[in-house]
């Protein structure tokens, strides 16, 4: 392509920016190591608090959550109240989750981590808490990570989630009044009557919640999306009570 | 390489020999996938499985083309694909951006999946921004269409017939590489819109409406044009509505 001034610029894509790395066809043999080592940082891992576990355990109902407030409702009315113990938690790397990579440690309470939790009198009841940042290149591994601990026949999935207000599409217009407010989102299998109105078109999910029920609805797993839309920038106890009736019926809170 | 991207979501696995594939390539304002969105809408083609893979950002939502609300509830995910058996014809739409630096990886997915399914020819429907076009390519229409050797032998005499233009040869596409389609030898054509990113709808109008006078997949009146069927989920493409409290 010549421009005004005459110079000829090579024309790369018509309409959209090629990836940087991908298309370097000379990468060379240390690129390629790099390439690898940066990519093996960014892996997913298991790490099991229980000597006794070595493979996927039975589980009638997995419960996800993500987001401050869906997290912030387990913690205080869930976890909080006893009767839980922790068995495994996912040790991740990227830029803004640094202190979850520490496989020889566990994480410190109040610091970001996902940590998988088992009722002492239920133990097929499963709470996985997902407290730190997922990379979007690793949302699609840490789905596969928890699903890999977790027996999936006759297997139940309630995740819990969070979404700014602000996102939401809707012809009409929202009073101060109507939020916060819960939506739900289900797999073909999940059969039960819903708890609120379905998520309207063209509302979308995203992220950890939209990565669990894609990985449900293509395998063919029983599960339901919570998503409160909130419109504070922090957790507040309107926002977080919202949780409390999809909960009620499995875990008496 | 994992070569079990492809999910059927019903029981038997779908045989696609001798289909035709349509897919969109993730690209300026969309035009693609809105494309491939009134396709399915308007042949009300049933799902028959996913397009599974780390390569797309994860989305679900309820289903885009409900008709009733009896199967507004199924959930739809990042890749889905549709298929219309008497029209021997698959869809494959794609909803999500594709994860930066794996782009490569995806390309290599779908040309493994196309080949390892047999289909008869692939269509990618693609758009290209129309600050880019040069002098010569501003004048008359803003569509054209490339096609691979092996595709170029079968078809394309019937596109010169059409009156179609061939994309003058001074760049690459996004989705699928020049190189990488004819050293696979596939039988793909690109099919494209010069085009700029807002209101995309008429372009994908356009783009649908062009494709149809080579595939004829929808029997156009006598008057007018085909009636495409906008989905409901085209509903708030610009947001949601006015607040009363403006005026």
């Amino acid at each position: 392509m010549a421009t005004f001034f005459g110079e000829v610029l090579s024309v790369y894509s018509r309409a959209v920016e090629e990836d940087e790395y991908d298309d370097q066809c000379d990468e060379n043999e240390e690129d390629q190591q790099i390439l690898r080592e940066l990519e093996e940082k960014r892996s997913v891992d298991v790490q099991w608090l229980l000597k006794s576990v070595t493979g996927p355990m039975p589980c009638s109902d997995l419960i996800i959550a993500t987001g401050p407030n869906a997290t912030g409702f387990l913690s205080a009315c869930v976890l909080g109240s006893g009767g839980w113990r922790p068995i495994a938690w996912f040790c991740l790397w990227n830029e803004r989750s640094r202190g979850t990579e520490r496989p020889s440690k566990a994480p410190a309470p109040g610091e970001p981590s996902c940590m998988l939790y088992q009722q002492e009198t239920q133990p097929t009841v499963l709470i996985c808490q997902c407290q730190c940042y997922l990379a979007e290149d690793q949302l699609f591994q840490w789905t596969e990570k928890v699903f890999s601990c977790v027996q999936s026949r006759d297997l139940t999935v309630t995740l819990l989630s969070d979404c700014a207000v602000s996102e939401y599409k809707s012809s009409e217009y929202l009073s101060d009044s109507s939020v916060p407010f819960l939506r739900c989102l289900k797999t073909d299998k999940h059969s039960k009557p819903q708890l609120c109105p379905a998520l309207e078109p063209p509302n979308i999910c995203t992220g950890a919640a939209a990565a669990v029920l894609s990985h449900c609805q293509v395998h063919q797993i029983s599960a339901v999306l919570f998503l409160g839309y909130t419109e504070g920038l922090h957790t507040d106890s309107r926002s977080m009570g919202m949780y409390a009736a999809p909960l009620s019926s499995l875990l008496k809170v | 390489m994992n070569f079990k991207m492809f999910v059927s979501s019903g029981d038997s696995v779908p045989c696609f020999t001798g289909f035709t594939l349509i897919m969109p390539a993730v690209s300026v304002g969309n035009v693609g996938q809105l494309a491939v969105d009134l396709l399915v809408s308007t042949l009300n083609m049933p799902r028959v499985g996913y397009f599974h893979t780390d390569c797309l950002l994860p989305v679900a939502g309820s289903n885009p083309y409900a008709t009733s609300p009896d199967d507004d509830a199924q959930l739809c995910t990042s890749a889905d694909v549709y298929s219309h058996t008497d029209l021997k014809l698959a869809v494959l739409q794609i909803r999500s951006p594709i994860i930066q630096n794996k782009v490569k990886l995806f390309r290599k997915q779908v040309v493994s999946w196309m080949k390892s399914c047999g289909f008869l020819r692939s269509v990618l429907l693609s758009s290209s921004h129309a600050y880019q076009r040069d002098d010569q390519q501003l004048h008359g229409t803003p569509l054209r269409y490339l096609l691979s050797p092996c595709l170029e032998k079968k078809e394309g005499q019937v596109l010169e017939d059409l009156d179609w233009r061939e994309m003058e040869r001074v760049s690459a596409f996004p989705g699928i590489s020049d190189s990488e389609h004819c050293t696979e030898d596939l039988p793909l054509a690109v099919v494209l819109i010069f085009c700029s990113e807002g209101d995309n709808i008429p372009d994908a109008f356009a783009l649908i409406s062009h494709l149809n006078n080579w595939l004829h997949l929808l029997d156009k009146p006598a008057q007018g044009s085909v009636q495409w069927r906008v989905p409901p989920s085209w509903r708030l493409l610009f947001g949601s509505g006015i607040p009363p409290l403006l005026f």
